[in-house]
């Protein structure tokens, strides 16, 4: 997907004035904080569940080379074929030519990150086939052709209104011409729809919440139960999943799951947890004749490698963006590539490049909410901070900022200059705030009241002039010597 | 004041040996300019759980900007003053959290240089928030004040997160006579000071204030405290931008009885908060 966040400030100053995504905004954004923290008090040893999958993470990462050779082996051996694809068109181009060599013309797809990180969608219907979505959100963003806006409910952004106005406009063709309203309504008439098409795909394209590397298995979630009919009614399935999405254990793979719907949505487990493992078995009722994996490393063998592994721990369940005040004003779609919110800050500078990303890492008031809630412990806060050391070393960042930067560092290392200086200030702002107290404009500090804020004058004298005229003050040197002898006597008492 | 009913009794098991330990204040850039009442207000609950405070005068900024924007030299070259102008103390406490952190967070920026590290690592040891130290260190339970006013508390992120501070300005707020605390519905949400974020970004920093004032005022709380200048001066300027008449003060000019001044951008002749009989009164 083509990158647009190099124009993060003008597409976020548009998400912040569109009054429709502003209400979607506001709906969901208390929902999920809420419910995350209901099923986290629910869970007396979240914590410590939290510390183990940190361990299976970095154990796994540590070794991930023998992990994927493993989880490989015990695919082919259940009859599955493994691809290996080292950028986003090596992906594509696979996905491409197993739905070719299998003839197929309609393919279902559930939900997948990565698919959306490496354009699957794109690549197929310039190849002729009929793709179609069939996660709910996944299925409304596809009518609207829009890129999803969160990682785990890809239409959040969208209101009833707008997704009455999508069906009504696009299930014309299939006959359904009543408009509909309430929710209900619209699921079933949805449902209706994919039916047909999960019963006419050839193809069907899941992502991957895990890999199991000891059985070959891939797990995905999902509550709509999409996710199985993707996998099990079409011809084939490819399973499409980055290289850090394996864990050694179908063990490990639980201690996960427990953490991921309950960060997620506070769920304390989706309604459906989806395990396959190869094609149809003599004797299965039902699955795939043909079963493929294709495993995209597409940056993250880089990442593996320098100071941004811990990024790679990330099991994808939004949390951090939920808990964003940033994503929360703005939404998913300001962020400009696929992973919005705190992860994808970090992920998209390092996919597209920092001259293209830059501002992500930089809009970002270090509140550190996210690091807080991630339930694979990830330092948010502190691999933004990298990136922006990175940026500044590249000369990337706002030529203004660098040289004000660098004039307060030579100011702050001159002690007598700072305290003059300092006091002039307090005592100009002062005087010409007079007697109103506060600025509401002023020059060179514009950014300032474009937030649509005053700023408040000082007081007039500096703390460091206070204390120094206080210093000389002997009726207030012996106030303070009294409070010492107060608190000798008191302490004497208390000791008695 | 009876020096007994204060409280000021270090906590047991916590507190250091030092009857009248040497506290270096980092007044921090802000309140050094902005607002000398809160480093006052600091010097007095500091002396009042038995510390000797002293200010060096060679202190300045904690290198915080330099820090979060990703100049790590020039953040280096800020701490290596600092640790210089403090290593001497017993300890260093800020009013601000925000500010302490970054001291703490100083043995980073020496990953190369063990020597300056160690020293980084010395300070950041003895580096306290300002009401962390007072309740913590210094065991205190209570203050000695007035305010009979409803108030409501925002919890700075860095406080909050890098210094888990969150009971200690409650627990002493209670013991505030008259005062009553309204809880923010979001009080652990930022409210969209984040340093050069908020000029770098005003617009989102501005629906991030907006968001905050407008939770503060359906308190109906008289003043909102906090314990970092930053988004104190972001929410008052919020709140004045609004002319809610809702105050704003440092949570240590409360606890030091020293509220009896206008609040942040508050008009110079506007004295304190008029005692309540009116409708935004504290009394319970």
């Amino acid at each position: 997907m083509q990158s647009q966040s190099h124009a993060f400030p003008e597409r976020a100053v548009h998400a912040l004035h569109d009054q429709t995504l502003q209400v979607a905004l506001r709906r969901a954004k208390d929902g999920f904080a809420v419910k995350r923290a209901v099923a986290v008090a629910g869970l007396p040893e979240f914590d410590a569940l939290r510390d183990r999958a940190v361990q299976i993470k970095n154990h796994t990462l540590e070794h991930l080379d023998h992990y994927l050779e493993q989880y490989a082996e015990a695919v082919e051996r259940s009859g599955g074929t493994v691809h290996w694809a080292s950028s986003a068109e090596d992906a594509r181009r696979i996905v491409v030519e197993i739905c070719r060599a299998a003839d197929a013309k309609m393919i279902t797809k559930g939900k997948s990150m990565v698919g959306e990180e490496v354009g699957i969608n794109d690549a197929l219907e310039g190849a002729g086939f009929e793709v179609v979505e069939t996660d709910l959100g996944e299925y409304i963003i596809q009518l609207a052709h829009e890129p999803p806006s969160h990682i785990i409910v890809p239409a959040v952004h969208k209101t009833r209104g707008q997704i009455s106005d999508l069906f009504h406009e696009n299930h014309q063709k299939y006959g359904l011409t009543r408009r509909l309203t309430e929710v209900p309504e619209m699921v079933n008439e949805a449902r209706l729809i994919l039916r047909d098409k999960y019963l006419a795909a050839d193809v069907g394209i899941t992502g991957a919440n895990f890999l199991i590397a000891e059985t070959g298995t891939n797990v995905i979630v999902t509550n709509e139960g999409n996710g199985d009919l993707t996998c099990s009614l079409p011809r084939v399935h490819i399973v499409t999943a980055g290289i850090e999405k394996v864990v050694p254990t179908a063990e490990d793979a639980s201690t996960l799951l427990r953490l991921l719907a309950r960060s997620a949505t506070g769920q304390d487990l989706t309604t459906y947890t989806t395990f396959s493992t190869g094609p149809k078995r003599e004797g299965d009722p039902d699955g795939p004749d043909e079963y493929h994996v294709v495993l995209i490393d597409n940056g993250r063998s880089t990442m593996l490698a320098d100071q941004f592994r811990e990024m790679l721990r990330c099991i994808r369940c939004g949390a951090c963006m939920n808990h964003c005040p940033v994503y929360g004003a703005i939404g998913g779609h300001a962020y400009g590539w696929v992973y919005p919110g705190p992860m994808g800050s970090i992920l998209t500078p390092l996919s597209v490049g920092l001259k293209e990303a830059g501002h992500l890492p930089n809009a970002c008031t270090l509140n550190g909410h996210c690091a807080d809630v991630c339930p694979v412990r990830i330092p948010l806060p502190d691999l933004l901070r990298t990136l922006r050391h990175q940026e500044y070393q590249l000369h990337l960042g706002a030529k203004r900022l660098r040289w004000g930067l660098a004039a307060w560092v030579w100011f702050t290392s001159h002690p007598r200059l700072y305290r003059l200086g300092t006091r002039v200030q307090a005592r100009m702002l002062a005087l010409l705030a007079g007697r109103k107290g506060r600025f509401t404009r002023m020059p060179l500090a514009g950014g300032w009241f474009r937030g649509g804020r005053d700023l408040p004058a000082p007081q007039g004298e500096t703390f460091m002039a206070a204390w120094h005229r206080r210093q000389r003050d002997p009726g207030q040197r012996a106030q303070a010597q009294r409070n010492l002898d107060q608190r000798e006597q008191a302490q004497r008492e208390q000791g008695q | 004041m009876s020096p007994s009913s204060d409280g000021t009794v270090p906590a047991e098991g916590k507190a250091p040996s030092q009857v009248h330990p040497r506290v270096g204040l980092f007044i921090t850039c802000l309140a050094d300019i902005y607002r000398p009442n809160v480093g006052l207000a600091a010097v007095t609950l500091l002396e009042r759980v038995g510390c000797t405070v002293e200010v060096p005068q060679s202190q300045t900024c904690c290198g915080q900007p330099s820090y979060n924007n990703g100049d790590l030299d020039g953040a280096a070259r800020t701490a290596r003053h600092t640790i210089a102008a403090f290593e001497e103390f017993d300890y260093v406490v800020a009013p601000s959290g925000s500010c302490a952190g970054m001291l703490r967070d100083y043995p980073r920026l020496f990953e190369a240089e063990p020597a300056w590290r160690q020293r980084a690592s010395d300070l950041a040891a003895k580096t306290y928030e300002l009401i962390a130290f007072l309740t913590d260190i210094r065991g205190l339970q209570a203050v000695e004040a007035d305010f009979p006013h409803a108030v409501t508390y925002h919890d700075s992120c860095h406080g909050l997160r890098a210094m888990g501070i969150k009971a200690q300005p409650r627990r002493l707020l209670a013991s505030v006579r008259g005062l009553e605390l309204r809880e923010l519905p979001d009080a652990e949400v930022c409210c969209g000071f984040g340093g050069t974020f908020c000029v770098k970004y005003p617009e989102i920093s501005g629906r991030m204030v907006a968001d905050k004032a407008t939770q503060i005022g359906e308190t109906g709380a008289a003043a909102v405290l906090g314990g970092d200048l930053g988004c104190l001066l972001n929410i008052a300027g919020r709140l004045g931008r609004e002319q809610t008449g809702v105050r704003v003060y440092h949570v240590a000019e409360v606890l030091a009885g020293m509220a009896d001044l206008p609040g942040l951008g508050d008009p110079p002749a506007a004295g304190g908060l008029k005692d309540p009989t009116g409708p935004a009164g504290g009394s319970r």
